[in-house]
């Protein structure tokens, strides 16, 4: 008995039941980061799914207070929503939401794990080789954005136009094709700068996932006399599903929330052609004042991102359970 | 015998961090010429091209930047960056270095006790309260603009330069008690146990310890901190007018005033670019691990 009470007594935190007050030494450090996130990221949600209920645009100021923050008109209930789901403009927006996401997602996806497969063999100046894939993710998005809709796009000046002008010239065809890239596909042109910003994203994610193979499962391939393309469709590959989920799925995140390539590139437009829904959002907000409905954009697109994110949460602790059990 | 030991250590960094995997080779090709790593190297200049294009028009005159097809050997000038001095995108540059560095301060003060409280001296529940962190990051900063603006200029804080380190503070949270987490993770039990055994104390573990194995890991946390913020836009274009406006600002506004910009418009570019390529080259082998939330190592 005294045996077993000097024990516990050398070792105390392993073995005892912890106490109230040991709990709370240990909750402690986690207290004030826990404290400020919540009231940072859920009041204005929580403010957000209020607001979408109430008739209110700035420009005709009603009488009812919103906890002193501003005056609203009255209560709307689900109308906002119904405006949502109704407007034509937010209509569009939800569609080129999901139009621009996917497609860069999946280009960058494709592209990214070219480029991991790639890297992921020796050769000469593989680390420099890496080091300049990453840097189009690292320009500030705002001037890549800049970059490509004035240095490359413009159609006088821009590089691809004088790149496809000096080709011309080379074969003695003359003046070379004079293309306005934004204006005439201003969403492919959207998606081509952001595949190229979010490539190296996918890129880095795929590139880990593939150098944290097993290495005596490729072997044991190499010694079964395994072709290279066996060995990727069956081992490779299947090793490799979650981190291409987990890259997808995070940069689906990420892209549905762009919002400087739209507001730098082409504003939306022409026209609404490629409003997304944060852009739309900041035009309902500070443009028309509907702060009704601009909430209400905002929880469609809260539960938009939750969908995704319910999957990305799940991929990430499969990884997670990995990491921890090993 | 330390030499023979030390060797792989020194030569691949990499994946002696990556602890238990092993380091694995690609098999050698067969055939002589290296077609894969040509085909490597022309994808990788391909995309490399629009950042080299940028830093190379930004030392052209402005004449030479504007033509068709483009001037590749126009001569060197220095002119654009001293322009973009007079044109005053200095405070813009200290108000960005401000917000960044403050916001990824004040980030390391709240995440790494939390770390500390999820890993080595982990709460009960720690895996649901990581994974609270990491829901809080999924959520669409556009969704919380309106009642931030709304809080803001009720408190009378719009354009100022604490309500965005605020506000990238709490962006960056998520991620650096994650990473941090991940890095706590990785100081092995037994040390800390026998540390305890020999009665060190908390402080003398922490400074002794864990300190030690922790500090790339908290370097590359703070890097990847001031990445995002340095490059955040939508908070600073919506919440910032005159007195706090960071470089982004700078860069959306000075296009619209211009002429003949481009050269010019690639000086900034660059300028504004600098500190995170740098900060990005120096964590690029903790940068996974900070874009995967720490799910990736």
């Amino acid at each position: 008995m005294t045996a077993l009470a000097s024990e516990a007594a050398t070792s105390p935190p392993t073995t005892q039941p912890p106490t109230a007050r040991d709990k709370w030494r240990r909750r402690g450090p986690l207290l004030p980061a826990l404290i400020f996130t919540i009231i940072i990221t859920q009041i204005p949600f929580v403010l957000t799914i209020a607001i979408s209920t109430l008739h209110w645009n700035i420009l005709q100021p009603g009488e009812k207070s919103f906890l002193g923050l501003g005056n609203y008109q009255s209560f709307a209930g689900l109308q906002n929503y119904a405006t949502v789901f109704s407007d034509a403009r937010l209509r569009n927006a939800v569609v080129n939401t999901v139009v621009l996401t996917t497609s860069v997602v999946v280009i960058s996806v494709l592209i990214g794990l070219g480029l991991a497969i790639l890297l992921d063999k020796r050769f000469p100046g593989r680390g420099l080789a890496r080091t300049l894939l990453i840097a189009p993710f690292l320009v500030m998005p705002v001037a890549a954005a800049l970059l490509w809709k004035h240095a490359l796009y413009n159609p006088d000046y821009g590089l691809f136009n004088g790149i496809l002008n000096w080709i011309w010239q080379l074969f003695g065809a003359g003046e070379g094709p004079t293309i306005d890239y934004v204006s005439r596909w201003p969403m492919p042109s959207v998606i081509a700068a952001l595949v190229w910003q979010w490539t190296p994203f996918m890129m880095l994610i795929l590139l880990a996932g593939l150098q944290s193979q097993p290495g005596d499962v490729l072997e044991a391939a190499k010694i079964d006399r395994a072709g290279s393309f066996q060995t990727f469709r069956f081992i490779t590959l299947p090793h490799l599903r979650q981190y291409i989920e987990l890259s997808a799925l995070l940069g689906s995140i990420y892209v549905l929330q762009t919002f400087d390539a739209i507001y730098t590139i082409t504003q939306g437009g022409p026209g609404s052609a490629t409003t997304n829904l944060p852009y739309e959002i900041y035009l309902t907000t500070f443009r028309k004042y509907e702060y009704g409905e601009s909430a209400a954009a905002g929880v469609v697109t809260v539960i938009a991102t939750i969908i995704v994110a319910t999957f990305a949460l799940r991929t990430i602790s499969s990884l997670f359970k990995e990491e921890i059990s090993r | 015998m330390t030499t023979v030991v030390d060797k792989p250590q020194t030569r691949a960094p990499r994946t002696s961090q990556r602890g238990r995997r092993r380091r694995r080779q690609a098999e050698p090709r067969t055939s002589g010429f290296p077609w894969w790593a040509l085909g490597t190297w022309i994808v990788t200049l391909i995309f490399f091209l629009p950042v080299a294009w940028m830093v190379l028009t930004s030392f052209h005159h402005e004449a030479d930047a504007a033509t068709n097809p483009p001037s590749v050997l126009a001569p060197i000038t220095f002119s654009n960056y001293g322009d973009l001095f007079d044109r005053d995108i200095a405070p813009y540059l200290i108000n960005s270095a401000t917000a960044s560095v403050l916001s990824t301060v004040l980030v390391l003060v709240l995440a790494v006790p939390a770390a500390y409280a999820l890993s080595i001296k982990p709460v009960e529940k720690w895996t649901d309260v990581l994974f609270f962190f990491l829901s809080t990051k999924f959520l669409p900063l556009i969704a919380a603009l309106l009642p931030i603006y709304l809080i803001v200029k009720y408190l009378g804080m719009l354009d100022n330069i604490f309500t965005l380190v605020i506000l990238y503070t709490s962006m960056n949270l998520p991620i650096a008690v994650w990473m941090m987490r991940s890095f706590l993770a990785e100081v092995p039990f037994e040390i800390l146990e026998a540390a305890q055994v020999d009665g060190a104390g908390f402080i003398r573990t922490l400074v002794s310890i864990i300190a030690p194995i922790t500090m790339p890991g908290l370097a590359a946390t703070s890097l990847i901190c001031f990445i995002f913020s340095w490059n955040e836009f939508m908070f600073a274009v919506n919440l910032t007018a005159v007195r706090a406006a960071t470089s982004p600002i700078f860069l959306v506004g000075f296009i619209s005033s211009q002429g003949l910009f481009l050269a010019k418009l690639c000086a900034a570019a660059t300028l504004v670019s600098l500190p995170v390529l740098i900060a990005g080259f120096a964590a690029q082998d903790k940068l996974v691990r900070g874009l995967s939330l720490g799910a990736v190592k």
